[in-house]
């Protein structure tokens, strides 16, 4: 039990110190298989149930907080009903769904059918894992972590597109194709924006990252490369998640639901499981990539408010800025009409595709000069 | 070895994939053991607003979205291509930055000749 108490004692001083040391849960396994091969064991199971506890978690808060957002911007009150202020009403819906009946279409291709939803659930759980939520919990830490966001994430398109193909429904396989286009084509200019973080970081771990921004966080650093690649990634990944300003996949209006029209029961709430949790994945990496992860906010040269920030603990500050970048993905479901998909498409090639590139060559200018906010010496 | 293959953190890759695996299965086979099950004709036809059913929906699409394919793999390919580039920068200096932006400069010309040639206007 040694490593345990070690790993209490240095979390501890790290909290006081602001020293941590990144370690992922697979390598602090790998660190002890040879001598205590059942404590590495526990480690992966411990990690593995925070994980699953933590997905039920994230789902069911966000399905909830959803629903309270959405209820305050329109002046109601959201639910209310089930526990405090509707606290249960998650667990009712989930139970509810538990029970209902899991129909498959006559006419659809069954086993595509079944499977989508679990494609597009398992997708977006394994992105999670990759998410640096605190310096001591961080389940895998591949040292290609943006590849593996992006490679990974991108399989949930898949799923959408089996789905919706699957079902045999005129109103799933147009939302489907409109959905692929859509996702496709968005996600060429996430993964720029990704790229100028990877560029001024010089490198794809995303441990590494979060810790190249200990002087500063990129979006403040980079002049205006970082603020633009910011804002094309939040645009993108709106786009990319089939949320409001950006939702014709899934029109209510004029496609019924979309690609799920035929599902029914657990598969569909594995859907709208997915779509929630894809919505944690990307406001994560976005705060872990542009705003700095679990690093505190720091302003040079006051020490006195830096040991105040440094005093909260960095998994309050992934919570804070991963949550803020939520709140900000549900507001704009309240704010901006759905767009026209000649508009949508226009928007990503003829806009986003070139501002990206010209930001990319304006990066690269940057580096090759230096004249990005270096480290300032202590 | 293990320690090896545990550090390349493939391991518990693997792991999750099987536990998340196994979570999403429990989930389904719980709600097809619990859920009712009763078929009927019209129940199991596609969902069409009431109307009945006189086609299939596995018919031929437009071919534009078949272009925004073909589009997204070409430039997808490209910034894949651009991520090792990304990472070694610093050490490429102005040769990497000349010759990566002659390459971006002929994506660009293909990028405007696709925009003239109204592939994505979506009419």
């Amino acid at each position: 039990m040694t490593a345990f108490s070690s790993f209490l004692f240095n979390y501890l001083n790290g909290v006081t110190a602001n020293v941590y040391e990144p370690v992922s849960v697979a390598t602090r396994a790998a660190e002890v298989w040879a001598h205590e091969p059942w404590l590495a064991i526990g480690w992966l199971a411990l990690g593995m149930a925070v994980m699953l506890g933590f997905l039920v978690v994230i789902g069911m808060g966000l399905i909830y907080g959803e629903r309270k957002i959405a209820g305050h911007f329109q002046c109601r009150l959201g639910p209310m009903r089930v526990g405090w202020h509707g606290l249960l009403q998650v667990i009712a819906d989930t139970l509810k769904l538990l029970v209902k009946e899991d129909v498959v279409p006559a006419k659809a291709d069954k086993v595509l059918h079944v499977l989508a939803p679990v494609l597009a659930i398992m997708a977006t759980l394994l992105a999670l894992a990759i998410v640096p939520a605190t310096p001591w919990f961080q389940l895998i830490d591949v040292n290609i972590g943006v590849i593996y966001v992006t490679a990974v994430g991108s399989i949930g398109v898949l799923g959408v597109l089996i789905g919706g193909w699957s079902s045999n429904n005129k109103w799933s396989l147009l939302g489907a194709m409109r959905a692929g286009a859509q996702i496709i084509s968005y996600e060429v200019s996430a993964t720029l924006a990704l790229l100028i973080i990877v560029l001024f970081a010089g490198s794809l771990q995303l441990s590494t990252i979060v810790e190249s921004q200990a002087d500063g966080w990129w979006i403040w650093r980079s002049h205006l490369a970082g603020i633009v690649a910011f804002f094309t990634f939040l645009i993108a990944s709106t786009a990319e998640l089939n949320r409001t300003p950006f939702d014709l996949p899934e029109g209510e209006s004029e496609l019924t639901a979309g690609f799920h029209t035929e599902y029914s029961g657990m598969r569909f709430a594995f859907f709208f499981l997915a779509e929630f949790i894809n919505m944690f994945v990307a406001s994560a990496i976005a705060a872990t990539l542009f705003l700095g992860g679990w690093m505190p906010f720091q302003i040079a040269g006051l020490d006195g408010f830096n040991a105040v920030m440094q005093a909260i603990p960095p998994g309050v500050w992934f919570a804070v800025k991963t949550g803020g970048l939520i709140f900000l993905l549900m507001w704009f479901r309240w704010t901006f009409p759905r767009l026209r998909i000649d508009q949508l498409m226009g928007l990503e090639w003829k806009f986003l595709l070139p501002v990206g590139f010209v930001n990319l060559l304006f990066a690269a200018v940057l580096i090759l000069m230096g004249w990005y906010f270096a480290p300032i010496p202590a | 070895m293990i320690e090896s293959i545990l550090d390349n953190n493939l391991i518990t890759f693997l792991i999750l994939l099987v536990s998340v695996g196994a979570l999403v299965g429990l989930f389904i086979g719980l709600s097809v053991f619990l859920g009712p099950k009763r078929t009927s004709k019209v129940k199991d036809s596609p969902f069409e607003c009431g109307w009945i059913v006189t086609t299939d929906a596995w018919r031929p699409f437009p071919i534009k979205y078949y272009l925004v394919a073909i589009l997204f793999i070409i430039f997808d390919v490209e910034v894949a291509f651009l991520y090792p580039w990304a990472v070694s920068f610093g050490n490429l200096g102005m040769a990497g930055f000349i010759s990566m932006m002659v390459f971006l400069a002929i994506l660009f010309v293909g990028l405007y000749y696709a925009i003239k040639k109204r592939v994505l206007d979506w009419r």
